[in-house]
């Protein structure tokens, strides 16, 4: 494997991990939010931020590897990304800086405020609506590039079925995998109640992310087809997998058994259909601008960024694995019986 | 002034960087507090310090949750605003971005388990031990993001040839000739700010008539504290001045107005600019400037008049230099005051005046942090990219900067409002006494 394809792994890697944790985080506020309304908060908040407050920081992270890890390893993103993106950029910076801000603020300082967690619970939406841009945009079409300046079309962007379907898909899935996790959270805790409305949730969202996937394929195939050919060609296995896992998660649900099998199938749903569309989108990162083997960075540097991802993650692995024993497999602490 | 896409894009970095380094240097600094607290709470068996750093932590958290959004913006803003300078300098500067992300990982990690996890581990050194990795996060990230700043004051690890960078050395591009100096003077200038901020809270406290055994503690390890590093900044502040004067000589002149060189240099102190371009009203310490800049009265220092006058820094740096060496040498004279009063038998180190003081050290801390970080990035204007890439080449060519600086302005406006209004209230609504109660009943 040369080196930018082993970091151009390394970071889908980390922003798939980026996907799973954040949605569980963006889920998790919008139903908590719902359950205030609904004057069910009694039921699951509490159950929520058991989960949140130890690791909401640790989700943000993530994402900021990812965008420092992409510009590092392909200088070419921030030239092209960084003059297109800046509304949509700037629109999801500040809806992330008002969440984790007021999520501190509500946890930490003065609890309950209907408002902050209305924030809370909105922007958890918001943000997967604009992040996915940057993904729209890398299909090509929505930029107009010469040679001394990058324009970005968002009347295009707008206008595209395209552009919607992938809008819908991740608010879709945030929604469903939020409700997965914590209906296995509620299941290790034995809070039935909490249990029962959160798996009512997760079988509410199985078919809006069927439905939701099938649409992105449906106008990707429009939009490019060059990329449409390669997954259906190439790549028709992942997303097979990938609905197979779908199918015994639900059923799993469905039947109320095993929810922590449940979970590492969607997990592995949307590993499947997150690679295969990673894989056949290759070798474009931005279609047709920045390929894979002519933008990467010099040869010294990808060496050196190599180096680090490897060393951090020898640092970071144990260290994640430590707070999720603390907070995540300890029994008493889910239950609330440990602070 | 035209407010041009560049105009705008420099307004709107400074605005974010103003705004996120008063959370940055809390972020550094507060948690050797934190951990230095418990550390003697533990080792003394003394609760007052133990709730001294719980309350602190907690505090901490709201602080930390804006430094980490406003860290995120300024680290997406990079590239929406300044694209092509980051995709030339990406190429050389990519490493240590990296890993300072790395670091506020394991910070991140770590802090989370630190907030809670008090009661959870049997030997009370195992919760103590968990402030060394946030200890190491938060300084190391500080580090590293320095260099790359170091780095764009003075280049290297590279050569330029047509526009391209090539022969490209990371580990040489990182350990510049300006990392050392920076590094120093940021992570200690951190931790002085954190303990005089603390301190300030304390002292406030104690002239509102909460004169427990709990603030008179707080008041006497934070003062303490910010005395050792205010005497560690004042070196690490005249190290900087040197590498200036030996490297980046137009920043020194231009901040001390200095235009000819020559030896004996005198250091100007406030002071005007009539509209001759004269120096009015100053004090002048004769041939000071010479010992600051290579610890002999008549070292040869270089005047700004050597550099071409569009490669100049503004003049009115000056002003910044000035507030930030005033503020560093009242905070370290307040804080030996109070150690020193203490020590004397005859002297009461609670008297009022010397308390508004510690207050006013607090907030002017920041305020010297803030001109310190003008001086040192106005000071390399017009570069962005000290001798290779101005500023205004680097700049995006996007119209919407306008509409992005407005929306940016009010989430700060905003959050520096709500972030204010929730500490206060969250101690407030719980008096420290009372929590002591709460916590340690069994107290002696």
């Amino acid at each position: 494997m040369n080196l930018e394809l082993l970091g151009i792994t390394v970071l889908w890697t980390f922003l798939y991990g980026y996907l799973i944790v954040a949605s569980i985080d963006f889920g998790a506020g919008f139903f908590a939010y719902y359950a205030r309304l609904k004057k069910k908060d009694h039921i699951i908040n509490d159950l929520i931020s058991r989960y949140l407050s130890p690791v909401w920081e640790v989700t943000n992270v993530f994402f900021v590897f990812f965008f420092v890890g992409i510009v590092g390893f392909f200088p070419a993103t921030a030239y092209y990304y960084g003059t297109a993106l800046l509304i949509p950029g700037s629109v999801a910076i500040i809806l992330i800086a008002i969440r984790g801000s007021f999520y501190a603020f509500n946890n930490y300082g003065s609890r309950d405020s209907t408002f902050y967690l209305f924030l809370y619970g909105a922007t958890g939406l918001l943000i997967p609506a604009s992040l996915s841009t940057a993904l729209t945009i890398s299909e090509g079409g929505f930029l107009s590039v010469t040679d001394v300046e990058v324009t970005f079309l968002a009347k295009e962007l707008f206008t595209s079925p395209f552009s919607w379907s992938v809008v819908f898909l991740s608010i879709v899935s945030v929604l469903f995998i939020s409700a997965t996790f914590l209906t296995y959270y509620a299941d290790r805790a034995d809070d039935r109640q909490a249990r029962r409305t959160l798996r009512q949730f997760a079988l509410f969202w199985t078919t809006p992310t069927i439905v939701a996937s099938l649409l992105v394929f449906m106008s990707l195939q429009m939009h490019n087809p060059v990329h449409y050919d390669k997954a259906v060609t190439e790549y028709w296995w992942m997303f097979g997998l990938s609905l197979l896992c779908f199918s015994v998660a639900s059923w799993f649900i469905y039947i109320g058994k095993r929810y922590g099998t449940a979970f590492i199938m969607v997990m592995l749903q949307f590993f499947f259909a997150f690679f295969g569309y990673g894989a056949s989108h290759l070798p474009y990162i931005l279609y047709p601008y920045i390929t894979l083997h002519e933008n990467v960075t010099n040869e010294a540097m990808a060496t050196a960024l190599v180096t680090v991802f490897i060393l951090g993650l020898l640092l970071l692995i144990p260290s994640l694995i430590l707070l999720m024993k603390l907070f995540l497999f300890d029994a008493d602490y889910v239950k609330g019986k440990k602070k | 002034m035209e407010l041009d896409s560049v105009m705008l894009s420099r307004m709107l970095t400074t605005m974010t960087l103003m705004f996120h380094i008063i959370f940055a240097t809390i972020g550094v600094g507060v948690p050797i507090m934190i951990a230095i607290a418990e550390f003697i709470g533990i080792k003394k068996n003394d609760p007052y310090y133990l709730l001294l750093a719980r309350r602190w932590a907690r505090g901490f958290t709201i602080t930390v949750a804006v430094g980490v959004v406003t860290g995120t913006a300024i680290g997406l803003q990079l590239s929406l605003l300044w694209p092509s300078f980051m995709e030339v300098a990406g190429q050389v500067i990519a490493l240590p971005l990296f890993m300072e992300t790395f670091a506020f990982f394991f910070e991140a990690i770590f802090l989370g388990i630190y907030l809670y996890t008090w009661d959870r581990f049997k030997g009370k050194w195992t919760h103590w031990l968990l402030t060394i990795p946030v200890m190491i996060g938060s300084s190391a990230s500080a580090l590293f993001i320095t260099t790359v700043n170091a780095f764009m004051n003075t280049p290297q690890g590279f050569d330029l040839k047509n526009g391209e960078m090539i022969n490209i050395e990371p580990i040489a591009a990182m350990f510049n000739p300006a990392t050392p100096s920076k590094v120093m003077h940021v992570v200690m200038t951190s931790y002085m700010t954190s303990a005089a901020i603390l301190a300030a809270i304390a002292a406030f406290a104690i002239l509102k008539g909460r004169k427990g055994a709990y603030e008179r503690k707080a008041l006497r390890l934070t003062v303490t504290c910010t005395l050792i590093f205010s005497i560690i900044v004042s070196v690490t502040g005249d190290v900087s001045a040197k590498f200036l004067a030996e490297v980046q000589p137009e920043k020194l002149a231009a901040a001390e107005w200095h235009f000819e060189t020559e030896k004996e240099a005198d250091l100007i102190f406030f002071g005007t600019l009539n509209e001759n371009g004269e120096i009015e009203n100053e004090i002048r310490i004769p041939k000071f400037l010479s010992f600051l800049a290579g610890n002999s009265f008549d070292t040869e220092v270089i005047g700004l008049e050597e550099f071409p006058e569009d490669e100049r820094p503004p003049l009115w740096i000056h002003y910044m230099f000035d507030i930030m060496v005033s503020i560093g040498m009242f905070v370290l004279a307040v804080s030996a005051l109070y150690v020193i009063a203490g020590r004397v038998k005859k002297w009461n180190e609670l008297n009022k005046p010397l308390l508004w003081a510690i207050v006013a050290s607090g907030p002017l801390s920041m305020v010297a942090i803030e001109a310190g970080w003008i001086l040192a990035e106005v000071g390399r204007q017009p570069w962005i990219l000290r001798g290779y890439l101005k500023v205004a080449e680097a700049a995006t060519t996007s119209n919407s900067v306008g509409l992005t600086f407005v929306m940016f302005a009010l989430l700060y406006l905003v959050l520096g409002v709500m972030t204010v209004v929730v500490l206060i209230k969250m101690f407030k609504n719980s008096p420290a006494e009372a929590e002591l109660e709460k916590r340690f009943p069994n107290r002696g």
